[in-house]
């Protein structure tokens, strides 16, 4: 059971990051509303797994946070991505991308 | 960077706790908003997007849990639950954590002690500022005698090197006691130690003053103001501390001297001083003689140089001074070597009781450690259970070691509690002096080597439990197999064995010890030690200016003595048995001298005609001296039984009587040998066989020449048989041998019998703590084969169950529980006596008196041993043999 959790919250710090990349900065809400469009709804996110994820992410200083006011004028806490994070970020696509080329490779009709 | 920051992040949350949990509920709240205003928009009822939002967001309790999880540092969090956990079951178990913690505390606390002391005395630098600067000057020769190569520095060579020296700062200093007269609150005269020291004594050694000045160079001449500076001892003693004691005057020996400071507290040469005097205003004639070698040397290198280069200098002033003065000074020359405090003896007794306490403390751990051992294997099956739903092993592993670390700390803790308790007394207990005893006191270091101490000993006792915890057989373990699988057993047996070796070790030194001590203290001193008194005497110094009024001195102050109630008779002594102080003297027995190396060495004892009657010293042939043996006529000596064996080669005592002698220092000519007396141990009870100079012989005071009356007045002690207890007599002699002007003073006066008893005080000492330790070890000892005997029998229970169904009876039973035990007994005693043999060696080495290891003290620690132990082991068997067959086949 931990261990899938583990891949999962890889991923989705992964996703968390490309997010806030696109976006700019975004609360949580925002951030799981936006991943589940990019989706086109196959995932849902779970809120008890997002919230520890972006906890991990702005102690590793990945991201940072501050109190501000949404576009409906709600106080919220916005999320945005540090330098680190988009290193991180960078590198971690680079290695999401080889990991997804070599996967399909295997699966590819042709070398069936 | 990362895991770092992510560290520190974490490590500040158990403080940020309550913020960011307010923080993530507003968060969470506004999540739940927002997802119900969307819900709202995309056509829900109010009702319904609530219900919708709340459904989607989960429980916010697991929710805050997890984020408060995610935040913490997961292993600080375990060690606190782990520690929460040790504590508990520490609280569970008080009679276990008790015993185990006091015994640590006692371990720990004696370790600790012993550390102490050897920190502050062996490894801790002088307590003077730079002390690595400071060296010890020596003259050298190029020719060894009996005495060794190195001497004190004649003043007249001390002065030039003083002089010619770049890269020293030189100081010198020289004794000098004397009496001191009425002043301050004293109000009679006293006898004090002092020293000569030159100008530059205190800017060489670094240290200030406590109160005025110290002595400068313009004191330190020939004619100048007499000036004095006292020891802080004896500024509290007489003025009470006051300032305005630095100006008074006081008179030492007849001569008035102005205080001008005072050293400072604990400031020590080479003995107990309590005065100072400018070793240049000393003019007496041996100032000026390059042969005299009266003056001790220590410098101090001078910024910028180097120890190798001093060395090259002192040498290159020696080559010129034995130039200048080939009389004197040819084959010598200066050579210096850092300064250390001498300590030779009380290093090798304190390194002794530091092993001897280690073994304690190990004993103690590996107690603990079967004790550890036998709960984990116990709760094996709890751990396996844990294992299985997923426990992870390390974690179990470091669960066990953080109880073991919890029982660690806390005895070690009590241990520094019982340390700082115990230093003073034990300090109080040290046979003889402790070089800076003042000082001593528990540091940091001495809390650091107990923290690191007890982690180690929490270590090695948490260690076999732990290593256990994570073991394979769990399937095993968990299907209920109750016999402790063979490697818990072996490590039992490995601790039984090794708690036997080391309590045989440790009974079979102090059984050593005490042996040694009843042998040593069953010698005969060669004197009759009940009932005397010595005390060292001086007279007043305007009468030893004058020989024959000294001599009268002498005879009358004897004279006196003599008829005081309650003596029987009086003599006197320079150099008493069993008390500090030797004079050594090189003879010959042909005119014509071998070189001085091999020139043997006797003892030589100046004393009145009676000395050998109050001593009780046997005479074994010829006479003894009288009042025929004065000056001018024929030197006359008596000798010991080993100096006539050694010189004359004969165990007949006559044939020595009449035969010449040459000794250089006391005549040119031969002396003649009239008597032949009984050997006095004179190094005392425990040390004499082992001295190197043991031939003595003795020469009467009354035909010393003119000009040594003086000096060795000053040296001179009475020995007084009495009829009553002699202490008791102490205040009426003083009071008889102060003399008609009442200014001749008896002093440090002390019974035979306790010199005697002290000079066994270290094989004492060593014999009651060695002694004390080594019971420690056989009772704890003891305990542990107890302890894993009554736990091995309770893991065997079924098993015995089963045979006793089959038939066993309760003595076979009995019998292969308690063979089991003794094979074990059998191994430590083996390994044991091993160890024994090497320890034996080792005290042989550092413990005067003793002899090598004697087979029956051996044997009879064996037997104590192994006795105690089979009895700790009997009520384990006893109680397997009456095991219920039925009720243990049930409990499988």
């Amino acid at each position: 059971m931990g261990e899938k959790s583990d891949v999962w919250q890889g991923t989705l710090a992964l996703m968390v990051l490309k997010t806030l990349d696109t976006m700019g900065p975004q609360h949580g809400y925002g951030i799981a509303r936006r991943i589940e469009q990019v989706s086109e709804d196959l995932l849902a996110v779970n809120q008890g797994t997002l919230y520890p994820v972006l906890i991990k992410l702005e102690q590793e200083g990945s991201i940072s946070s501050e109190w501000g006011t949404s576009d409906n004028n709600r106080r919220a806490k916005f999320y945005k991505l540090t330098k680190a994070g988009r290193k991180q970020l960078d590198a971690e696509s680079r290695h999401w991308r080889q990991t997804t080329r070599i996967i399909d490779r295997f699966f590819s009709p042709e070398k069936a | 960077m990362r895991p770092f920051r992510s560290f520190f992040a974490r490590l500040k949350e158990p403080l940020l706790a309550g913020v960011h949990d307010a923080d993530l509920a507003r968060e969470l709240n506004v999540h739940f908003e927002m997802l119900r205003d969307d819900n709202l928009r995309a056509g829900m009822s109010p009702e319904e997007a609530r219900r919708q939002a709340r459904l989607r967001l989960g429980g916010t309790e697991l929710l805050q849990d997890n984020c408060r999880d995610a935040r913490r540092l997961s292993w600080l969090a375990d060690f606190l639950q782990d520690l929460r956990q040790a504590s508990r079951t520490v609280r569970h178990k008080p009679g276990f954590a008790a015993v185990a913690i006091l015994t640590l505390a006692l371990g720990i606390g004696a370790t600790a002690v012993m550390f102490t002391l050897i920190d502050n005395i062996l490894l801790k630098p002088l307590p003077y500022p730079q002390p690595d600067r400071i060296l010890t000057l020596n003259e050298w020769t190029d020719k060894a005698t009996a005495y060794g190569n190195l001497w004190a520095f004649t003043y007249p060579n001390f002065d030039d090197c003083r002089r010619a020296s770049r890269s020293l700062l030189i100081a010198g200093f020289s004794y000098k006691g004397g009496n001191l007269a009425a002043s301050g609150s004293a109000v009679v005269p006293e006898h004090v130690d002092g020293s000569e020291i030159s100008a530059e004594l205190f800017p060489v050694l670094g240290v200030p003053v406590a109160q005025g000045r110290a002595f400068s160079p313009a004191d330190d001449k020939p004619g100048a103001a007499p000036v004095m500076m006292i020891s802080y001892a004896l500024w509290q003693r007489r003025f009470a501390r006051s300032p305005a004691a630095i100006g008074k005057t006081i008179t030492f020996d007849d001569k008035p001297y102005t205080i001008v400071g005072v050293a400072p507290a604990g400031f020590r040469l080479s003995q107990d001083d309590d005065i100072y005097l400018p070793l240049g205003q000393n003019i007496e004639p041996q100032m000026q003689n390059r042969a005299v070698h009266t003056v001790r040397a220590i410098a101090r290198l001078r910024p910028g140089y180097t120890l190798e280069q001093a060395r090259k200098e002192l040498d290159l002033i020696g080559h010129r001074l034995a130039r200048q003065y080939p009389q004197t000074n040819t084959g010598r020359t200066m050579i210096a070597d850092r300064m250390h405090t001498d300590t030779s003896d009380v290093k090798s007794t304190l390194w002794l009781l530091l092993g001897a306490v280690s073994m304690v403390l190990l004993i103690a751990c590996v107690n603990i450690a079967s004790l550890l051992l036998a709960r984990a294997v116990s709760s094996e099956r709890e751990v396996a259970m844990r294992v299985a739903i997923g426990a992870n092993r390390s974690r179990l592993a470091r669960q066990c070691l953080t109880e073991s670390g919890l029982l660690a700390l806390a005895g070690g803790a009590l241990g520094v509690v019982l340390a700082t308790l115990s230093l003073r007394p034990f300090l109080l207990f040290w046979p003889g002096v402790l070089p800076r005893a003042e000082a001593i006191h528990i540091d940091w270091r001495v809390l650091l080597f107990a923290l690191a101490a007890s982690l180690l000993s929490g270590f090695i006792f948490g260690l076999a439990p732990a290593l256990r915890a994570p073991s394979a057989a769990f399937e095993h373990s968990v299907r209920g197999a109750s016999t402790p699988a063979g490697a818990a057993r072996r490590l039992h047996t490995v601790f039984v064995v090794s708690e036997i070796a080391l309590a045989l070790v440790l009974l079979v030194s102090s059984g050593m010890l005490g042996r040694t001590l009843l042998r040593l203290s069953s010698l005969d001193p060669g004197i009759d030690v009940h009932n005397l008194l010595v005390a060292r005497a001086a007279l007043a110094p305007a009468t030893l200016a004058n020989p024959a009024r000294a001599r009268a001195a002498w005879k009358d102050l004897l004279d006196s003595v003599a008829q005081t109630p309650g003596v029987r008779s009086v003599a006197m002594v320079d150099t008493v048995p069993m008390r500090e102080g030797i004079n050594e003297l090189s003879y010959s027995t042909t005119a014509a001298l071998p070189p001085p190396d091999r020139q043997p060495l006797a003892l030589a004892t100046s004393v009145s005609p009676n000395y050998l009657d109050v001593m009780q010293i046997p005479l074994r042939a010829g006479r003894f001296f009288d009042s025929r043996d004065r000056p001018g006529g024929e030197l006359v000596v008596a000798i010991d039984d080993i100096f006539a064996a050694h010189a004359f080669h004969s165990s007949d005592p006559q044939s020595a009587i009449g035969r010449q002698l040459w000794i250089p220092a006391m005549a040119p000519g031969p002396v003649r040998v009239v008597g032949v007396v009984g050997h006095v141990r004179h190094w005392g009870l425990a040390g004499d066989d082992d001295a190197s100079v043991r031939a003595q012989f003795y020469y009467p005071f009354a035909q010393l020449p003119d000009v040594l009356v003086h000096r060795w007045s000053d040296l001179m002690s009475i020995a007084v048989r009495t009829r009553v207890e002699p202490l008791s007599l102490f205040p009426s002699l003083q009071q008889a041998a102060a003399g008609p002007g009442g200014d001749q003073v008896l002093y440090d006066g002390r019974v035979m019998e306790q010199l005697a008893s002290r000079s066994l005080a270290r094989q004492r000492f060593l014999v009651l703590l060695f002694g004390v330790f080594a019971a420690l070890a056989l009772t704890l000892a003891c305990i542990g084969i107890y302890g894993v005997l009554a736990y091995l029998t309770t893991q065997r229970t079924p098993e015995v169950g089963v045979r006793m169904a089959l038939g066993a009876s309760a003595a076979s039973v009995l019998g292969t529980v308690l063979r089991q035990s003794a094979g074990m007994i059998a191994g430590g005693v083996v390994a044991g006596i091993v160890g024994s043999l090497a320890a034996a060696r080792l005290l042989q080495r550092f413990v005067a008196g003793m002899r090598g290891a004697e087979p029956f003290t051996i044997a009879a620690m064996v037997a104590i041993l192994a006795g105690a132990a089979l009895l700790a082991s009997y009520l384990p068997a006893r109680r397997a043999s009456r095991i219920d067959p039925m009720r243990a086949l049930r409990q499988e």
